[in-house]
């Protein structure tokens, strides 16, 4: 099928999208409904490759106040309060312009937290780059990290947790996944709905302008070499803006002054108005004269697709209008009445009265075409599954390969990341970054919250079903293992060109497998985001679903750290420990190579270990409890030794390789230390569960990490294994 | 004794202002009142804390706009007055280019925000800030700031050293001084100052932010156990 050239090409639309229009609107859109059109049927907006099959996944609980579909989800935390949160890719903006990519990512995110009435309270984020040895992948990585930090500090939100990970797939298509949290009473959820005919719309904050005009469309290309000149498209964030608009909008809301409210994001005005009429059935009218505008002569259509950041759409009564005026105006802010909502659907455009558009509200928001693409199984798939893997267990010299372990990009510490983030501010931060998931205070209640983000993208590229179900399993253990129940998921969905029938395989497995470990978990889907077109040059990213996962504790004093705490704890593995090193860190460290089969995933287990952890914290009998994962075994025992120097003497017996047991990376494993007296205890519990336990040996005061496995030994001097691991990543990134 | 009367600035940009008022009020059980930086005429408040933040988003630099906000007069007033004025972070800076307090903060030496607990030596141990410390005890408290250098001219240093106003030092665990326990590069280490009369403090360091168990410290306490002595008449200024 080839494509004529229209006037609907320039807005991304193929010629059949625009016949689909023609006939919806039973006439021909001019140029500006055409724009209107190609940006709320792009991918970015209209999610047309992936809305059939996102309608896959497990929504509902009773948790679940409110569902996919609005800025963000919101799950009740009990006492009246409640949680909204939600994760966004800002991908493409950041391959061009890291700082500025990456910081207005992390604003429009925070905007979505604070349009639901909710006063953002932690931000995480997820990020993946090429190798760090090459010039341009330490560019990124610097500006990424600076442009979340300027962002997030300004905005006085503590960015808590995340995860990082290097793989030559992303040298040119780094991810930047940032998801936001926030609280709320959980009788005050705000909508973006334009509701009751007659109230008024009204554009708060920042001036329009020039800015990230067409956005949308931007991110729904893939990325080439020849993309410096896109840098136009993205779009420059300013904090302290955001923050008055933060503070101004909280105040209104708190003062009952709005009917409904959406944050300008993608598409901007466009696609705030369009989804705030359809959602309540209505239609919008909107003056464009009436647009505060930071530059003279920008044209209806520039009006209706500026990406300018930090605005706001409010629907107010128009009793109400002047009262919204005065606290923004408190906070040296603008609000202007732009339009009015109307009774006829139509979403319409004017310009000093005249009509310059004017199309249902809902053909643009629910009328975008759904794709199902065809599928087919890439060849690489079952490929790779066919790898040789002997390199570990033939590899022997354990202790060397644990220091190289350590010292790897993907399992260094953190540190140099989560510095630059203001990880404290708020006062509520009591399980700090670096360990398996960040626990927050709740104000006014004994409660607890965890909260975490990550995936792991090899296993989703070897096996995208597994992979997937693994970074759902993955993410409920981290939480879980601070003591806190699984509560409910948000998502961020990162995959190459869907027009490409092996890339949508990939995607239509992932779904599959996300649907199947979220539903097991218990753990519903209340929102996410898809970013399609993660290419560069033509070669797709390893698929990755970052999965952004909240828990709760009923105490917060039961919170339980990841590291051993004293000498002279017993340390217990949790699980099933398999001969499994398909897709394992240490054997892409040995022969550079992602391959072999992801450890299989066994639910059932995976759902006993996150009742069995909160169960095991509320008595009180854990010391530390850290999730088994990236580097097996051998890197677990480590990063539990690394933050008290407190060493080990472990000596066990499993029934694999002593490859498989130090580094292989079997799911739904943790590893705990508790004190001698409450072992018989918790053997009872986890039996109980049928969880399977395996004594290893004994936290110790000699500064060493020792494991024996079967006949096979691995000892370094902790301190050694310290030093290479937390100097790793400061050495990586230096320009 | 009377309960101080508190108050607790607001720029717009401020973000540390509640959790000030909350740390107050978790130490000393007494409330703080939060203040616009928009006020043309304040109370005799006993305390004024000008916390941490991004006012006016930091733009041009640290502390330069909001020192002409109007409530910064009255803050200069009630500290002319011998009321106690505590700044922390950007309120230090701010206080800086008040020029309520000497010195200036310059961008952090490796040039990146810098987040995580430090180690400082308390150096004067006899201040209305700090007297439920002991002289040279070494305190865990973190700092969060992009700028926090402390600089001066070599007079102004002197003059500090020798008026006993270096109030703070970065340190190593032991409490040993070296220029690389200064996270930002700090002029002598310098961590916190006070003014001439010593009723106006700054300090890059956040004492708010382990000031409760459930933390993981409670160093930052005796800030404000200090202040709450003061200002409750227990110190004469």
């Amino acid at each position: 099928m080839t494509d004529i050239i229209g006037p609907w090409t320039e807005h991304g639309l193929t010629e059949d999208e625009h016949a689909r229009v023609v006939e919806l609107l039973g006439r021909v859109p001019n140029r500006l409904e055409l724009a209107l059109f190609g940006v709320m049927w792009s991918e970015h907006c209209g999610y047309k490759n992936s809305r059939a099959l996102l309608a896959k996944l497990p929504v509902d609980g009773p948790q679940v106040l409110q569902g996919p579909g609005e800025n963000a989800g919101v799950v009740d935390l009990g006492d009246g309060l409640a949680a909204a949160f939600k994760m966004e890719s800002h991908n493409h903006p950041s391959a061009i312009e890291p700082f500025q990519g990456a910081a207005t990512g992390v604003g429009g995110i925070i905007r979505d937290i604070f349009a639901m009435g909710a006063r953002p309270t932690a931000s995480l984020n997820s990020l993946r780059f090429g190798e760090p040895d090459d010039p341009r992948v330490k560019r990124l990585l610097n500006g990424v990290v600076a442009g979340i930090a300027a962002y997030g500090n300004c905005m006085g939100i503590p960015t808590v947790g995340g995860d990082l990970q290097f793989n030559p797939s992303f040298q040119g298509n780094p991810l930047v996944n940032a998801m936001c949290l926030g609280l709320l009473r959980s009788d005050r959820i705000f909508r973006g709905q334009a509701s009751g005919p007659g109230n008024l719309a009204m554009l708060v904050g920042a001036r329009t302008g020039r800015d990230g005009i067409k956005g949308a469309s931007f991110a729904s290309e893939e990325l080439s070499d020849h993309d410096h000149d896109k840098r136009p498209n993205v779009q420059v964030g300013d904090p302290f803006m955001e923050k008055l608009l933060m503070e101004a909008t909280l105040e209104i809301l708190e003062a009952g002054l709005v009917v409904g409210l959406q944050d300008l994001g993608a598409a901007g005005l466009t696609s705030s108005g369009a989804e705030m009429a359809g959602r309540a059935g209505n239609g919008l009218r909107l003056d464009l004269e009436r647009v505060p505008l930071r530059e003279e002569g920008l044209s209806p259509w520039e009006i209706m697709l500026s990406e300018s950041q930090e605005r706001m759409l409010l629907v107010v009564e128009p009793r109400r209008a002047a009262e919204v005026e005065a606290i923004f105006e408190k906070w040296d802010l603008q609000a202007a009445v732009v339009g009015q909502v109307t009774d006829d659907g139509l979403f319409a455009v004017r310009l000093h009265g005249e009509v310059l558009a004017a199309v249902p509200a809902e053909l643009l928001t629910d009328k975008a075409p759904v794709y199902v693409r065809p599928q087919k199984e890439p060849a690489y798939f079952r490929r790779l599954r066919q790898a040789d893997l002997s390199a570990v267990p033939e590899h022997r010299d354990w202790s060397g390969l644990l220091l190289r372990l350590m010292a790897a990009p993907n399992l260094c510490s953190r540190r140099w990341v989560y510095e630059q983030y203001d990880h404290m501010v708020g006062l509520n931060t009591v399980l700090r970054p670096g360990g398996d998931a960040a626990v927050l205070r709740l104000p006014d209640s004994r409660k607890g919250l965890a909260l975490t983000s990550g995936c792991n993208s090899r296993w989703v590229y070897l096996e995208p079903r597994l992979g997937a179900a693994a970074a759902v399993a993955e993410a409920a253990l981290n939480v879980a293992a601070t003591g806190a129940r699984p509560l409910a998921l948000t998502n961020c969905l990162n995959f190459g060109n869907p027009e490409n029938p092996e890339i949508y395989w990939q995607f239509a497995q992932a779904i599959d497998g996300l649907a199947e470990a979220a539903r097991r978990l218990g753990t519903p889907v209340t929102g996410g985001n898809v970013s399609f077109y993660n290419e560069y040059d033509g070669r797709a990213i390893q698929p990755t679903t970052t999965i952004g996962l909240i828990g709760l504790l009923d105490d917060v004093e039961l919170r339980t750290p990841h590291f051993f705490r004293e000498p002279g704890d017993l340390v217990v593995l949790l699980g099933r420990t398999l001969e499994e090193l398909g897709g394992s860190e240490a054997h892409r460290l040995l022969t550079g190579r992602d391959e072999g089969p992801p450890p299989s995933l066994d639910l059932d287990l995976a759902a006993a270990l996150n009742a069995l952890l909160p169960q095991a914290a509320a008595l009180r009998l854990l010391r530390s409890c850290h999730d088994v994962s990236d580097g097996g075994l051998a890197a677990a025992v480590a990063e539990c030794c690394f933050p008290l120097d407190v060493g080990v003497e472990l000596d066990f017996r499993l029934p694999v390789s002593a490859g498989a047991a130090f580094f292989g990376e079997s799911q739904s494993r943790a590893l705990v230390s508790l004190a001698p007296g409450a072992f018989q205890a918790f053997q009872d519990l986890a039996a109980a569960r049928g969880v399977p336990t395996t004594l290893l040996g004994r936290t110790a005061d000699h500064g060493r990490l020792t494991m024996r496995c079967n006949a096979d030994v691995l000892s370094l001097e902790l301190a050694e294994l310290k030093e290479a691991w937390s100097s790793a990543l400061p050495r990586a990134a230096a320009l | 004794m009377t309960s101080p009367r508190t108050a607790v600035v607001v720029f717009p940009g401020s973000n540390c202002d509640r959790d000030n008022v909350r740390s107050w009020r978790a130490v000393t059980g007494l409330e703080a009142e939060l203040v616009w930086h928009k006020e043309t005429s304040l109370p005799d408040y006993d305390l004024i804390i000008v916390p941490g933040g991004f006012s006016f988003g930091d733009y041009l630099r640290c502390g330069a706009i909001a020192r002409f906000s109007p409530v910064m007069s009255e803050v200069a007033r009630l500290a002319a007055r011998g009321s106690l004025v505590l700044g922390i972070c950007n309120g230090f800076q701010i206080l800086t280019e008040a020029r309520l307090l000497p010195g200036a903060l310059t961008r952090n030496r490796d040039l990146k925000y810098i987040c995580k607990d430090v180690t400082l030596r308390v150096e004067n141990a006899s201040s209305a800030f700090t007297s439920r410390y002991a002289p040279g005890q070494v305190l865990r408290i973190p700092v969060s700031h992009g700028e926090g250098g402390w600089s001066a001219s070599l007079r102004e240093l002197k003059e500090l050293q020798d008026q006993n106003r270096v109030v703070f030092r970065y340190c190593a665990p032991d409490g040993s001084v070296s220029p690389q326990d200064a996270p930002n590069g700090s002029l002598d280490n310098i961590a916190g100052v006070l003014n001439e009369r010593g009723n106006v403090m700054g300090l890059m360091p956040h004492p708010e932010r382990l000031a409760e168990e459930i933390l993981g410290g409670v160093d930052g306490r005796g800030v404000f156990l200090s202040l709450l002595e003061a200002a409750s008449g227990g110190l004469k200024r």
